[in-house]
C-alpha cells in the first residue's frame, strides 16, 4: 500500500487528526482521494462529475488558514462527495437526470454553503437514480453505479453513488439525501454508515426536491463518529427553508465517542423482520441484538401494527409532491430543451416534446402516479388516505417511543440483488424500502451500520430509528454496536471486501 | 376586438326589468412590501426585465419559499379593516397549472384555509346610500411574471415568440373574494364600482399598498349573473377577468347583464366561462369556457409550516389601524364644510389627502379645495396623469395660497406662479422673485400709472366724468397693462374713480 493509498483508508476523524497535527497537508489529502477516483471509479461509477481544481483550490486554502494559525473547523480540509442532487454554485448539478445534464446552477446550497464554510474541499458530484427515484441507482440517465462489493450487484438507491464512493475509499465522507430510505438502503448494501436526520434537522435549501415534506439531507461515511462529525457540520438552522429546526444538532460527536447502551431500552419492531426478510440477513440482525443485549440494553419487542400501510401511503404522497416539484422542468428557463420535430411550436408542445425527451421511465411513472393521486375526485381516496395513514404511523412511533429509547430492525429485507433482477418489476424494487420509510413519513431519524456479511458474503445493515430530535440516540447506540463489531471482526468490515482493480495513476 | 356579431344586447332597463342580476367580484391587491412573498428578492416597478430576481422567484431547482411576515401582517389588516375573522391557523396550498409566466408551474396560493374570512364592507353611493357587501374570505397568494407576446396582434396567438419578465413573480397579492352580491337590481354597475374604489381606499388608508389601478396594482375580476327573480335560484355566471379601472369595472357588469338577457330571451343559456373586456368598445368577449377547466389538483404546501397568527398579535394589528376611509370621510367633510357632491368630487378625483396635506400647510380649507379642484384638476387632465402625480406638492400649495392671503399676489399672478412651480422653476416664493411677479402694492407708482392712462385717454375721462362708470374698465385695462398685471385690480379702479370721478 502506498502512502497515498493508505490516506485513503483513513476515517475522516482520523484523518482530520492528522490534518490538525501537521503531519499531513489537505492537498495531500485531496490529491490522493482524487487519484483514488482516477484508479477505481471507472468500473464503479460513483461519481457523475469531478472537480479535481475546485477540490485542490479548497484543499489549498484550508493548508495557507492551517500555516498561518487560524483557528479551524474540526473537520477542515476533509475531502467530501456530495449527490449530484444537492446544488453546487459554478458546478453542474444533473439530479441524474437528462434534463439538466448541462445545467450549472447559479447558486449553493445551505448544505453545500455549510461543507466550504467549514474547509472541506469537495471532490465531485456522485451519481444517483434520476431526481433521487428507484432504490438501485440503475435509473440514473447517465448509467448506473456498481457496488464495490460486487460490481455485478446495485450499490442501493437512490443515493448509490454516495455511498459507493465512500465504500470504495474514493472519498472519506459523503452527503446524500433520503426520501424514503436513499441514505439508509444504500448504506446498508455496501457496508457503509448512514443517517437520515430528523425532519428538518438539516436544511433542505438547494437539494432539488423530489417530495418535500419526506425528504432529508445526511451524512454517509464509514464510520459512525464520522456521522456525526459531518451531521454537526451540516445540522444548522436555515432561515431559508421554513421546515427548517430551530435547534442546530449537538452533543452527536460525543454521544458517538460515548457508545455506551447499558440500561438503554431497545425496541425490536415486528414488522419490520418477519416475511421476505433472507435469513442471513435476519440471522446477522439477531446476533447484533445479541452484542447490544450483552452490553447491558434491555432488548423489547414491539408491535407498529400500521407500518403495512407504510408502503402504500408512501407511494401516493410521494409521487403527489413530485409530480408537482418536478412541474417546473419545462424547457422554459433552464436546463434541456426539446423543440417538437413537427407541427406548431408553442410553450404546450415545447413543453411536451422536452418531457418526453428528458424524464426517464421511473420519473415519468410517478409522475403519472401523482397527478392521477392529486386529480379532482381522486384526491380524498388518495392523497387525503395516505395523509391519515401518515398519521397513524406518527402514533406507532409515539406509542413505541413510550416503551423504548430507540427502534431497531434490519435495514433492507435482503442483501444487493444483481444489476436488472428488479429493473422490470417496480414493486419488487419499491419493497426494498419497506423498513426504511416510516421514518421519513414520521419524520424521525435513522441510522444504517453494518451488522456484518450475509451468508452471501454481501454487507447487511442494521437500522436503528430514535424519536424526532433525538438524533444523538442513534450515535449512542450506533457507537456502541459499532465498537462491538470491530472487536469481533478485528476491524473495519469494509477492510473484508474484495480489492478493487486499479488503474495506474499517472501525474 | 369587437363584440361577436351574434351577441344580441338587450337595453339594460328592459334587462334589469326582467332579470335580477347577482354579482361576486374578486379583487387582487398587490401588497406595498419591501420584499416579495417568499423570498428576498426587491419588489420594484419599472425595473429592466429580470433583475429583481432570486432563485425563489425564478424557481429553480432547488430554491424553497419563506412566508413574508409584512405580508401576512398586511394581510391581517386588510381582513380587519373588512370586518373579517382572523384565521388562528392556516396554511398555503400549491395551485397546479402551466404557464410560463409562473416559475414553479405552480401558483402558491391559500385554497382551503384562507387567512381572512366572513366580513363584510359597507359601500357608500353617489346619492349617499349605503349598500353592504359580504366577503366570504381575504387570502394570500403570489403574482406570476408577465409574458409579452411579440409579433402578430401582441396576443399569444400568431405571436413570433414571447418575452417572460420575472420581476413581478412572487410579489405578494391578497384576494378578496365576495360572497354572491344580491339585491343590486340597476345599481349593479355603480355598486361594483364603488365596491372596488371602496377597497382601494382601504389599501391606501391601511397602507397596505399604494393600490394604483394603471399600474394593476389593484385587479377585479367580475362574475355576472341573471335569474328570472329575486326568489330563483341563481343563474350561470361569467367570470370578466382582470378589469382594471373603476368606469371599466362599471361598463363591464353593464354589458353582461345586457348581453346575458339577451342570450337568455332568444331561449339562449349561459355559458360558465371567462371572459375579456374590451376598454375600446366597452364589450366582453368569450375566453376559456370553464366547463373544460383545468383540474388546479390543490394540495397543502409541504415546503411551508402553517402560518399561526397569535391572538396578541391580531389585537395590535387591529389597534394600531389608522382611521378608516368612511369614518376619516365623514370626519373631514365636517372639517372642511364642504357639501356631498362637493365631497364625493374631492374622493372621485383621489384629492383628499392632498387637500389634507394642503390646508396642514396653511391654507384654508375653501382655498385648498379650490386649487386642487380648479386649475391642478385641469392641468391634470391635460396631461392626463393623476392629481398626485402633478409636480407639485401641498406644501407648495399652501406657500402659494398664504403668498395670495398676504396680498403680494393676485389670481393672475399665482397661476402664473403655479405655472412656475409645475415647470420645475423652484418654490413660489423663489419664482415670485425670479419672474417678479410681485403685486405693485407701492400707492405713488400706481397713481404715477393710473395718470398716466387718463393723459392718454382723454376721451375715456369725459365718458367716466359723464357718468359712464363702465368705461372705467378701459383704463383699469390700461393700467395693468403697464404693470404687466402685477397691480391690485380694485385697488386701480379706486384710484381712477378719485382722479377721474365726479
Amino acid at each position: 500500500m502506498t502512502a497515498s493509498t493508505e490516506l485513503t483508508r483513513l476515517s475522516a476523524a482520523e484523518l482530520a487528526e492528522r490534518l490538525r497535527a501537521g503531519d499531513v497537508s489537505s492537498t495531500e489529502a485531496t490529491r490522493a482521494h482524487l487519484d483514488r477516483i482516477v484508479a477505481v471509479d471507472g468500473p464503479v461509477h460513483a461519481f457523475l462529475n469531478v472537480d479535481a481544481d475546485g477540490a485542490l483550490a479548497a484543499a489549498e486554502k484550508v493548508d495557507a488558514d492551517r500555516a498561518a494559525g487560524k483557528d479551524l473547523p474540526a473537520l477542515a480540509g476533509v475531502p467530501i462527495a456530495v449527490k449530484d442532487v444537492v446544488v453546487t454554485h459554478g458546478q453542474v448539478t444533473t439530479a441524474g437526470s437528462k434534463m439538466l445534464e448541462h445545467w450549472v446552477p447559479p447558486y449553493d446550497a445551505t448544505v453545500t454553503r455549510l461543507l466550504r464554510e467549514a474547509g472541506m474541499p469537495i471532490l465531485g458530484k456522485t451519481n444517483m437514480d434520476e431526481f433521487a427515484m428507484g432504490s438501485s441507482t440503475e435509473h440514473s440517465a447517465f448509467g448506473p453505479t456498481r457496488n464495490p462489493w460486487d460490481l455485478d450487484r446495485i450499490p442501493g438507491g437512490s443515493g448509490g453513488g454516495s455511498s459507493a464512493a465512500v465504500g470504495a475509499f474514493e472519498a472519506p465522507l459523503a452527503i446524500g439525501t433520503d426520501t424514503g430510505g436513499s441514505i439508509r438502503q444504500p448504506a446498508a448494501v455496501t457496508g457503509t454508515v448512514g443517517v437520515k436526520p430528523t425532519f428538518g434537522g438539516v436544511s433542505r435549501y438547494g437539494l432539488i426536491a423530489l417530495a418535500s415534506s419526506l425528504d432529508q439531507a445526511g451524512p454517509v461515511s464509514r464510520t459512525v463518529l464520522d456521522s456525526a462529525m459531518l451531521h454537526e457540520v451540516i445540522g444548522v438552522h436555515d432561515p431559508r427553508d421554513s421546515t427548517s429546526l430551530p435547534d442546530p444538532a449537538t452533543g452527536l460527536v460525543e454521544a458517538a465517542r460515548r457508545g455506551d447502551v447499558a440500561g438503554m431500552r431497545i425496541g425490536v419492531v415486528t414488522e419490520l423482520g418477519g416475511e421476505g426478510y433472507q435469513p442471513g440477513v435476519r440471522a446477522s440482525f439477531d446476533h447484533a441484538l445479541e452484542l447490544l443485549a450483552g452490553a447491558g440494553a434491555e432488548i423489547v419487542e414491539v408491535s407498529c401494527p400500521n407500518f403495512e400501510y407504510a408502503l402504500a401511503a408512501y407511494y401516493l404522497i410521494l409521487p403527489a409532491e413530485a409530480s408537482s416539484n418536478l412541474a417546473k422542468f419545462d424547457g422554459m428557463r433552464f436546463g434541456l430543451r426539446v423543440e417538437p420535430d413537427e407541427g406548431p411550436i408553442t410553450a404546450e408542445t415545447v413543453m411536451a416534446a422536452t418531457r418526453g425527451a428528458g424524464f426517464g421511465d421511473e420519473v415519468k411513472r410517478r409522475i403519472i402516479l401523482g397527478t392521477h393521486a392529486l386529480s379532482a375526485g381522486y384526491y380524498d381516496a388518495y392523497y387525503g388516505s395516505a395523509q391519515k395513514v401518515r398519521t397513524l404511523i406518527q402514533r406507532d412511533f409515539n406509542a413505541a417511543f413510550e416503551q423504548t429509547d430507540v427502534l431497531v430492525s434490519p435495514t433492507a429485507p435482503t442483501t444487493a440483488f444483481r444489476f436488472g433482477e428488479k429493473v422490470d418489476d417496480p414493486m419488487a424494487m419499491y419493497l426494498n424500502d419497506v423498513a426504511t420509510i416510516p421514518a421519513n413519513l414520521a419524520g424521525v431519524p435513522g441510522m444504517s451500520l453494518p451488522s456484518g456479511l450475509s451468508d452471501d458474503r454481501l454487507p447487511v445493515g442494521f437500522q436503528i430509528l430514535a424519536p424526532a430530535r433525538a438524533d444523538d440516540r442513534l450515535y449512542r447506540v450506533g457507537g456502541a454496536l459499532e465498537r462491538l463489531l470491530t472487536d469481533e471482526w478485528g476491524g473495519p468490515l469494509l477492510d473484508r471486501a474484495p480489492e478493487l482493480t486499479t488503474q495506474e495513476v499517472t501525474r | 376586438m369587437t363584440a361577436p356579431a351574434s351577441e344580441t344586447l338587450v337595453d339594460y332597463d328592459e334587462a334589469i326589468g326582467r332579470y335580477d342580476p347577482v354579482l361576486g367580484i374578486e379583487v387582487h391587491v398587490e401588497l406595498g412590501t419591501v420584499t416579495k412573498m417568499f423570498d428576498g428578492a426587491p419588489q420594484t416597478f419599472g425595473d429592466a426585465p429580470n433583475t429583481a430576481i432570486t432563485p425563489v422567484s425564478l424557481g429553480l431547482p432547488g430554491a424553497l419559499p419563506v412566508v413574508n411576515g409584512t405580508a401576512v401582517e398586511y394581510a391581517i389588516r386588510i381582513g380587519l379593516a373588512l370586518n373579517c375573522e382572523i384565521a388562528e391557523t392556516c396554511r398555503f396550498a400549491r395551485k397546479n397549472y402551466f404557464y410560463p409566466d409562473v416559475p414553479k408551474n405552480f401558483q402558491t396560493s391559500q385554497y382551503d384555509e384562507p387567512i381572512a374570512f366572513d366580513g363584510y364592507l359597507d359601500v357608500e353611493l353617489e346619492d349617499g346610500e349605503v349598500f353592504r357587501v359580504e366577503i366570504e374570505r381575504a387570502h394570500m397568494e403570489e403574482d406570476a411574471g408577465k409574458n409579452t407576446h411579440v409579433g402578430g396582434s401582441g396576443r399569444i396567438q400568431g405571436a413570433e415568440y414571447s418575452l417572460v419578465d420575472y420581476n413581478r413573480a412572487g410579489i405578494p397579492l391578497v384576494e378578496i373574494v365576495t360572497k354572491p352580491i344580491t339585491g343590486v337590481g340597476a345599481r349593479g354597475p355603480e355598486i361594483a364600482r364603488a365596491y372596488v374604489s371602496a377597497l382601494r381606499d382601504i389599501f391606501r388608508a391601511t397602507g397596505v399598498s399604494e393600490a394604483r389601478m394603471e399600474r394593476g396594482n389593484v385587479r377585479a375580476d367580475i362574475n355576472v349573473s341573471l335569474r328570472p327573480s329575486p326568489e330563483a335560484p341563481l343563474g350561470t355566471r361569467t367570470e370578466t377577468k382582470n378589469v382594471n379601472s373603476f368606469r371599466s369595472i362599471e361598463r363591464a357588469v353593464r354589458y353582461e347583464i345586457s348581453r346575458q338577457a339577451g342570450t337568455l330571451d332568444g331561449g339562449g343559456t349561459i355559458i360558465q366561462e371567462t371572459r375579456h373586456f374590451h376598454e375600446d368598445t366597452a364589450s366582453t368577449s368569450s375566453g376559456r369556457v370553464k366547463s373544460d377547466a383545468e383540474d388546479y389538483r390543490y394540495f397543502p404546501e409541504p415546503d411551508l409550516v402553517p402560518v399561526a397568527p397569535s391572538r396578541e398579535w391580531v389585537e395590535e394589528i387591529r389597534a394600531s389601524l389608522p382611521e378608516l376611509p368612511a369614518v376619516r370621510r365623514k370626519r373631514l367633510q365636517e372639517e372642511w364644510g364642504v357639501s356631498d357632491p362637493e365631497m364625493r368630487d374631492l374622493i372621485n378625483a383621489g384629492a383628499t389627502e392632498l387637500v389634507e396635506a394642503t390646508i396642514a400647510a396653511g391654507a384654508s380649507a375653501a382655498a385648498a379645495r379650490k386649487w386642487w379642484m380648479g386649475e391642478l384638476s385641469r392641468t391634470a387632465k391635460n396631461d392626463g396623469v393623476a392629481l398626485e402625480d402633478l409636480p407639485v406638492t401641498p406644501a407648495q400649495i399652501g406657500e402659494l395660497q398664504q403668498l395670495v392671503d398676504n396680498g403680494r399676489l393676485n389670481d393672475k399672478l399665482a397661476r402664473q406662479v403655479l405655472a412656475g412651480v409645475l415647470a420645475g422653476e423652484g418654490s413660489p416664493e423663489e419664482i415670485v422673485t425670479a419672474r417678479g411677479l410681485e403685486v405693485v402694492s407701492d400707492e405713488g407708482a400706481l397713481e404715477q400709472a393710473v395718470d398716466d392712462a387718463l393723459a392718454a385717454n382723454p376721451d375715456v375721462v369725459e365718458k367716466i366724468r359723464g357718468g359712464k362708470v363702465q368705461a372705467a374698465g378701459a383704463i383699469v385695462g390700461a393700467v395693468m397693462k403697464a404693470t404687466r398685471g402685477q397691480a391690485d385690480a380694485g385697488r386701480v379702479r379706486e384710484i381712477i374713480m378719485e382722479k377721474a370721478g365726479a
